[in-house]
């Protein structure tokens, strides 16, 4: 009897197991739409700066399945052809610590939404807003912009740098450990 | 006990049922699946005979009752002998089995390389979180074909395809028709398959591949020779114009929104590689890879709500309202 009991808790302790990953592949547009202005540069006047955080930002960023698809969309939609896996081509390299347009999650939104004038063309309306979160989270993991517990893990092909999740550290890049 | 039995054995039967039809090993309807269901029986009959022989020769001398020997620690050297040879014997007949169950497959395996050695047509399947990419090979390029989900073939005649994959391993199962292969990233597996008469075999992902590898099912249709080459000419063709204001609005917004990145539709400047082709998507039986029947109305659910349908599936929910949905499900379901 006590065997039996004992059996019946082991095995609906077993049953935690089955719980699955959740995975948000609907649009979240109860979070924002991310249409708010994002600066593109730090003069403004009367030296105020508009708020460049979005609500969606956070449930994109460090998320592990949205990094991802982010990762696949971004050869998906040949980001590839013009910045290469990141080391950069025709378009600047996205894997370095330098950023001509803010390297905030918004900033980076910003820039694929609607496009930079020196030949970053605008998404708008060609990638839904989602997914344009999970490609601006990628884009900032691949300069260590994203815990490596939620990070890439594996690159199918070759590329210039280690996975993303063995990526150092922005704050770290550069200096010798 | 018997009620027990009973209830066992109906519900076997009940499961005997599903070895019929358009997806079954056991249902053969050409040369390899027939190897391969001979097979199965053969194995399947000779394992349930020698079965039936051990356990008889395992429940006799427990049911038997011992023999009362008059000194039991005396030797007898005859009936050990007649035991070795027993013994003997037995791993005799047991090896003997194995290595002829051995060839058999050997050579059923034989039957199966040699089915398409003069195959005139290869076709490319590509395996796709979750559906399936066909490329029809030609040596002249205009004539190269690329669909989904749907494998069209000449029936009686054998027919070359080269699996591969673009992103994890995939497997290859039209049980009517043959055995199962993988499909395999950078590299390609060859599987021959010939269908005896026309007809139309289901196919499915036989090897677990992420969230919707149970929605990753194919049709092979197996068609006339001539019917066949005019369903190639017929795809070969660019899509249409669309044949109303509302579907021409539907063009318009399939190439003003996400949906170009992904998808090709030929004659438009739609050129997407990684989804579907639907240059003729509406003269396929199904949706998303077997999941739901080609009509209006899946259409349109199946754009409104991918991620409903086949939750985790790589097209996104793309936000349209109800016209812009509609004008698009009109487009689409005139791509004949
Ligand atoms: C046609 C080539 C081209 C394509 C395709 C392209 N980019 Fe760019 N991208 C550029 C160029 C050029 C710039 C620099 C723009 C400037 O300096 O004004 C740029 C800039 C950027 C920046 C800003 C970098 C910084 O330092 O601030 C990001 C982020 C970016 N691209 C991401 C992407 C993503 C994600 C995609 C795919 C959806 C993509 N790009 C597709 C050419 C391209
Ligand atoms: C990010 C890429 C992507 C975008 C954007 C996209 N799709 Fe898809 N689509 C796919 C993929 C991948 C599949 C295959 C899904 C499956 O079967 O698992 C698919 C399947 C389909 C199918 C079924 C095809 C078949 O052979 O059964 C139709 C129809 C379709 N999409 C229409 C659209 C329309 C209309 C839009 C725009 C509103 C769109 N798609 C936007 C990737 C995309
Ligand atoms: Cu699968």
């Amino acid at each position: 009897m006590r065997h039996g009991a004992a059996m019946f808790l082991f095995t609906l302790l077993t049953l935690a197991a089955c719980q699955r990953e959740e995975r948000d592949t609907r649009p979240q547009s109860s979070l924002g739409s991310g249409e708010q202005p994002m600066p593109v540069t730090t003069l403004e006047p009367g030296g105020q700066r508009p708020s460049a955080s979005d609500n969606k930002a956070a449930s994109f960023e460090a998320n592990a399945f949205h990094l991802s698809e982010g990762k696949r969309l971004f050869s998906w939609f040949n980001c590839s052809g013009c910045h290469a896996n990141g080391g950069g081509g025709m378009g600047p390299a996205l894997m370095d610590q330098k950023w001509l347009y803010g390297s905030s999650i918004e900033n980076i939104h910003a820039t694929i939404r609607d496009g930079r004038p020196k030949g970053m063309p605008s998404f708008r309306d060609k990638i839904p807003d989602d997914q344009i979160w999970e490609l601006a989270a990628f884009v900032r993991s691949l300069s260590g912009n994203a815990p490596s517990s939620a990070a890439p893990q594996r690159n199918d092909d070759m590329m210039p740098h280690p996975s993303e999740n063995r990526m150092p550290d922005a704050a770290t890049l550069g200096k010798s450990p | 006990m018997k009620r027990l039995a009973w209830t066992g054995f109906g519900t076997a039967c009940v499961f005997l049922q599903g070895c019929s039809g358009w997806q079954s090993a056991l249902d053969p309807k050409g040369p390899a699946a027939s190897e391969l269901a001979w097979l199965i029986w053969f194995f399947t009959a000779l394992c349930a005979v020698i079965w039936v022989l051990v356990m008889i020769a395992l429940a006799t001398p427990l049911l038997m009752r011992p023999l009362a020997r008059s000194e039991p620690l005396a030797l007898d050297s005859g009936a050990d002998r007649r035991k070795l040879r027993v013994v003997v014997i037995a791993v005799g007949l047991t090896a003997a089995i194995v290595v002829g169950l051995t060839l058999l497959s050997f050579f059923a395996n034989r039957t199966l390389a040699a089915i398409g050695s003069d195959a005139a047509l290869t076709i490319r399947v590509t395996g796709h979180q979750w559906w399936w990419e066909v490329r029809y090979e030609d040596a002249t390029p205009s004539r190269i074909l690329t669909t989904a989900n749907e494998i069209h073939i000449p029936a009686g005649e054998p027919v070359r395809l080269l699996l591969t994959s673009t992103d994890v391993i995939h497997s290859f199962w039209v049980p009517s028709l043959s055995g199962k292969l993988d499909l395999i990233p950078g590299h390609i597996n060859v599987l021959d398959i010939k269908a005896d008469k026309p007809g139309v075999y289901r196919g499915q992902c036989a090897e677990f591949c992420g969230a919707q590898h149970a929605n990753m099912g194919t049709f092979i249709i197996a068609e006339p020779r001539a019917k066949f080459d005019a369903w190639w000419n017929d795809q070969l063709q660019p899509a249409g114009p669309p044949a109303s204001d509302e579907a021409k609005a539907g063009e318009d917004l399939f190439l003003s929104r996400p949906c170009v990145m992904c998808h090709r539709i030929g004659g438009t400047p739609a050129g997407g590689t990684v989804a579907p082709d639907l240059t003729h998507i509406a003269s396929r039986r199904t949706l998303a890879a077997g999941t739901l029947t080609m009509s209006r109305g899946n259409l349109a659910a199946w754009i409104a709500d991918p991620q409903g349908v086949k939750p985790g599936s790589h097209m996104p929910v793309v936000e349209l309202n109800g016209d812009e949905l509609n004008a698009i499900v009109a487009y689409l379901e005139g791509l004949k």
